[in-house]
């Protein structure tokens, strides 16, 4: 077991790993995945039914969904993807509503690695991070070396972000070290880049393998870790992202070390994405609360938070003509 | 980011007011209409602003009399009634109810003092269920083996926790039984017993088949003490249950009783931790801690008590106590000013006795009657905060060694109505629940209810179940 992973004050303890054993060897690293904490699926499920039912008004709707735009890695993953269409995410990644001044811009703008350079030129001068999909995306079933040389290559061509899938077979079968081994390799392989990575939870099914797959990417040196690809069903869901919530918070507390969480998949309202900062709020703390520590992996949610800001804004919905088709 | 340099506070988001019409006064509710009382009426106040509401009327014995006649005058044509008419009544009852849930919701939490969150999500959706549930009776009694035949008119006395869902588990089964009752609401939460008096009016009720009368204490007395009741059903405290039971004793008269607990919530080393938290916050925060079944002694493993204790502390530290109108409150108000008087006292002594006292940083508005979220550690069996009810958000944390030493702690108690067991091994719960002597064990969950489901307690926590088939019993021979 890792040393500190009680802290004894609400204050939050930062404190090293002393006990890098952890990862020493297959059975090590079981037994310390194993002897997580269970999660339980009825618990969990009601925890994150009772944080969405929290009523978000006024200048707190206000708040959520500016900082709901400004954490959005707005995407486009299709084999359909142009230059052309990638040039227009980037403009509107970087002034989601022309219209309006004071509308911040998104996080990112997230693309497969063969379009990172030319969402690179089209960001220019902008904050907006340009974050691909890597490892053989969005399976993950390729050979070590395809992966890393994926990873290298957009990484060349100025990602600042890549987005990792999880070996989920090896997962599965219990092969824990390996999947750890493979995201080492791919921190290594991003250099300066920041590295998410994705345990696609909805093949992994449980929350017991929810936490240990967020543990052991945590553990691998991933700075964020990101539920799907959006390319399996269920994709991102409220109780998933609470239980990688959970264990963020709780590694925080065990090691000093911030990890990131982003949800991709599925949330295409405002009203949902609100349930999620709230969720955010109540279960890690305002310091998640801020782009950097969390993420939407998204793309028609940004339209919906568009419409809803407008509509605070001006007392009415414009409609879906006064926000851009991409 | 500008954003991330603000915080996310939470703007009010209060339900409205103006769906309930509170009437300046209210009458008693006999033979079908409402009628002057003639004791000296009372007021009841909103507990989380001590405004008051309205004046209520109080029966005297003449006026329980005239109630007691009125439900005896009606059960000749109600207990014969086939049971699918009656079933038409109690299902068009549940209807309304759930129809009117908002205005019901925002009434209870007004009156009473409860977050509307729990009101609308929790009391009133199952307050509809029951009347469903034994709707569905009406017409299957002879397959439930408690006998055909109705008692006649049942006295019943109900505590101001719950009103709408007390009232409801003692109205429904005795009238899906052929029962007539005479019912006396608690004199701090009379209100939403008396909006049901509009529904019974509401669904053509036969006069006389539901009977409200409101009072304090000595209406109670007069009620269970009137010679043509059949049966009594009361929920309340200990003392008062003795109190009854001594009052009918020798008579014809059936019993029910649903007291006082000191429900132990039992959280092995091998338990689901985060949500293990979440149920010991539920099991004694969950109505201010105004419930007979709550958790509130916590019962931690030694090995992981530290933990559980920081990670306890921390979710208490998220709850929103306040207005209980508004939609993101945790914990409402307390019912009385008495009741908040005995949740210091008892706490006061906590202290005196040497128990550490935490409460969650929170800052409590200043009218009402309102007491933070707060445990003890460094409790012993032989405390007082560890043996009495205190019915408030205050919860006692004691640790065991063994699964042993869990059951014979949380059997060492004059009560017996609630458990809960946290493990995630199968064969523990079965094994430790088998072994706890309370009417309600919750495995991995805690304050869950359903119709359904028998409540009822061992020991000074009473006698009788309500809810399931079991609740008809008290209702047939």
């Amino acid at each position: 077991m890792l040393e500190g992973m009680v802290a004894t004050d609400p204050e939050v303890e930062t404190r090293p790993i002393r006990d890098l054993d952890v990862t020493g060897s297959d059975s090590s690293l079981r037994r310390f995945l194993h002897g997580l904490p269970g999660v339980d699926q009825v618990g969990a499920e009601q925890r994150a039914a009772q944080l969405s039912t929290r009523s978000i008004k006024t200048s707190a709707k206000a708040y959520a969904l500016d900082l709901a735009i400004s954490m959005v890695d707005l995407t486009t993953l299709e084999g359909q993807d142009t230059e052309g269409k990638v040039r227009s995410l980037a403009a509107k990644a970087m002034h989601p509503d022309p219209s309006d001044p004071t509308c911040p811009p998104t996080a990112a703008v997230c693309v497969y690695g063969d379009l990172v350079a030319t969402a690179k030129e089209a960001l220019k001068g902008s904050n907006v991070k340009v974050a691909a999909v890597a490892t053989a995306f969005p399976s993950g079933r390729a050979a070590m070396d395809v992966k890393i040389a994926d990873t290298r290559d957009a990484v060349e061509a100025g990602a600042d972000e890549i987005d990792m899938v999880i070996d989920r077979g090896a997962f599965l079968a219990g092969r824990y070290l390996e999947v750890f081994e493979e995201i080492a390799q791919v921190r290594e392989a991003c250099g300066p880049a920041h590295l998410k990575v994705i345990l696609e939870t909805g093949e992994l099914q449980t929350y017991d393998n929810v936490r240990r797959a967020s543990w052991l990417a945590m553990l691998a040196g991933g700075h964020f870790i990101k539920t799907s690809t959006g390319k399996v069903q269920p994709a991102a869901t409220l109780p998933v992202t609470l239980v990688m919530l959970e264990a963020v918070r709780d590694f925080r507390e065990a090691t000093g070390t911030m990890i990131g969480v982003k949800p991709a998949g599925g949330i295409r309202t405002a009203k949902d994405a609100v349930k999620y900062l709230v969720t955010v709020n109540e279960v890690t703390g305002p310091d998640w609360l801020d782009p950097d520590w969390f993420r939407f992996g998204a793309s028609t949610l940004l339209n919906d938070l568009l419409m809803q800001r407008m509509k605070l804004k001006t007392g009415r919905y414009s409609g879906h003509d006064y926000v851009t088709v991409d | 980011m500008a954003a991330s340099s603000q915080k996310f506070e939470y703007a009010p988001a209060p339900e409205s007011r103006s769906i309930v019409d509170i009437k300046p006064s209210y009458g008693l509710f006999i033979d079908g209409d409402f009628v002057d009382g003639h004791g000296k009426a009372f007021k009841t106040v909103n507990p989380a602003s001590e405004e008051v509401l309205a004046e209520v009327a109080e029966a005297d014995d003449n006026d329980v009399d005239l109630a007691v006649k009125a439900a005896r005058r009606a059960h000749r044509g109600w207990s014969r009634m086939p049971g699918s008419e009656r079933a038409k009544y109690l299902y068009r009852i549940a209807r309304i109810i759930a129809e009117r849930s908002r205005e019901l919701a925002v009434l209870e939490s007004i009156d009473n003092g409860k977050p509307i969150k729990e009101s609308r999500d929790v009391d009133v959706p199952i307050v509809s269920a029951h009347f469903f549930y034994y709707a569905g009776w009406a017409d299957k009694l002879k397959y439930a083996g408690f006998g055909e035949q109705s008692l006649g008119v049942a006295a019943q006395v109900i505590p101001w926790n719950f009103p709408l869902l007390m009232l409801a588990w003692k109205i429904a089964p005795a009238l899906a039984c052929g029962n007539t009752v005479v019912l006396k609401p608690a004199e701090t939460t009379p209100l939403t017993a008396l909006l049901f008096a509009e529904i019974c009016q509401q669904a053509d009720l036969p006069p006389g088949v539901v009977n409200i009368v409101t009072g304090a204490g000595g209406t109670g007395q007069a009620l269970v003490g009137h010679p043509d009741v059949d049966k009594v059903a009361f929920t309340g405290s200990t003392e008062v249950g003795k109190a009854i039971a001594r009052t009918v004793a020798g008579s014809h008269k059936r019993v029910t009783l649903e007291l006082g607990g000191k429900a132990a919530n039992i959280v092995f080393d091998d338990a689901p931790l985060d949500q293990a938290v979440e149920g010991i916050v539920n099991g004694i925060f969950f109505n201010q801690g105004h419930v007979c079944c709550a958790g509130s002694r916590l019962l931690v493993q030694e090995s992981v008590a530290e933990d559980v204790l920081h990670r306890l502390k921390r979710r208490m530290a998220t709850l929103r106590v306040g207005d209980p109108l508004d939609k993101n409150t945790d914990i409402g108000a307390i019912n009385s000013a008495e009741q908040l008087a005995r949740i210091r006292e008892l706490s006061d002594i906590g202290e005196a006795e040497g128990a550490e006292r935490w409460s969650a940083p929170c800052e409590l508005p200043s009218h009402g009657y309102w007491f933070p979220p707060t445990l003890f550690t460094d409790v012993t069996a032989a405390h007082r905060i560890a043996r009495e009810e205190i019915f408030g958000p205050v919860l006692s944390v004691l640790t065991f060694r063994t699964p042993s030493e869990a059951v014979a702690k949380a059997n060492n108690t004059p009560y017996g109505l609630s458990a809960g067991v946290w493990t995630d091994k199968g064969s523990r719960i079965l094994q430790v629940a088998n072994q706890l002597r309370a009417g309600v064990v919750w495995a991995n969950t805690f304050n869950k209810f359903d119709p359904a489901s028998p409540f009822g307690g061992y020991k000074e926590s009473g006698y009788g179940r309500e809810g399931g088939k079991h609740g008809l019993e008290a209702y047939l021979r």
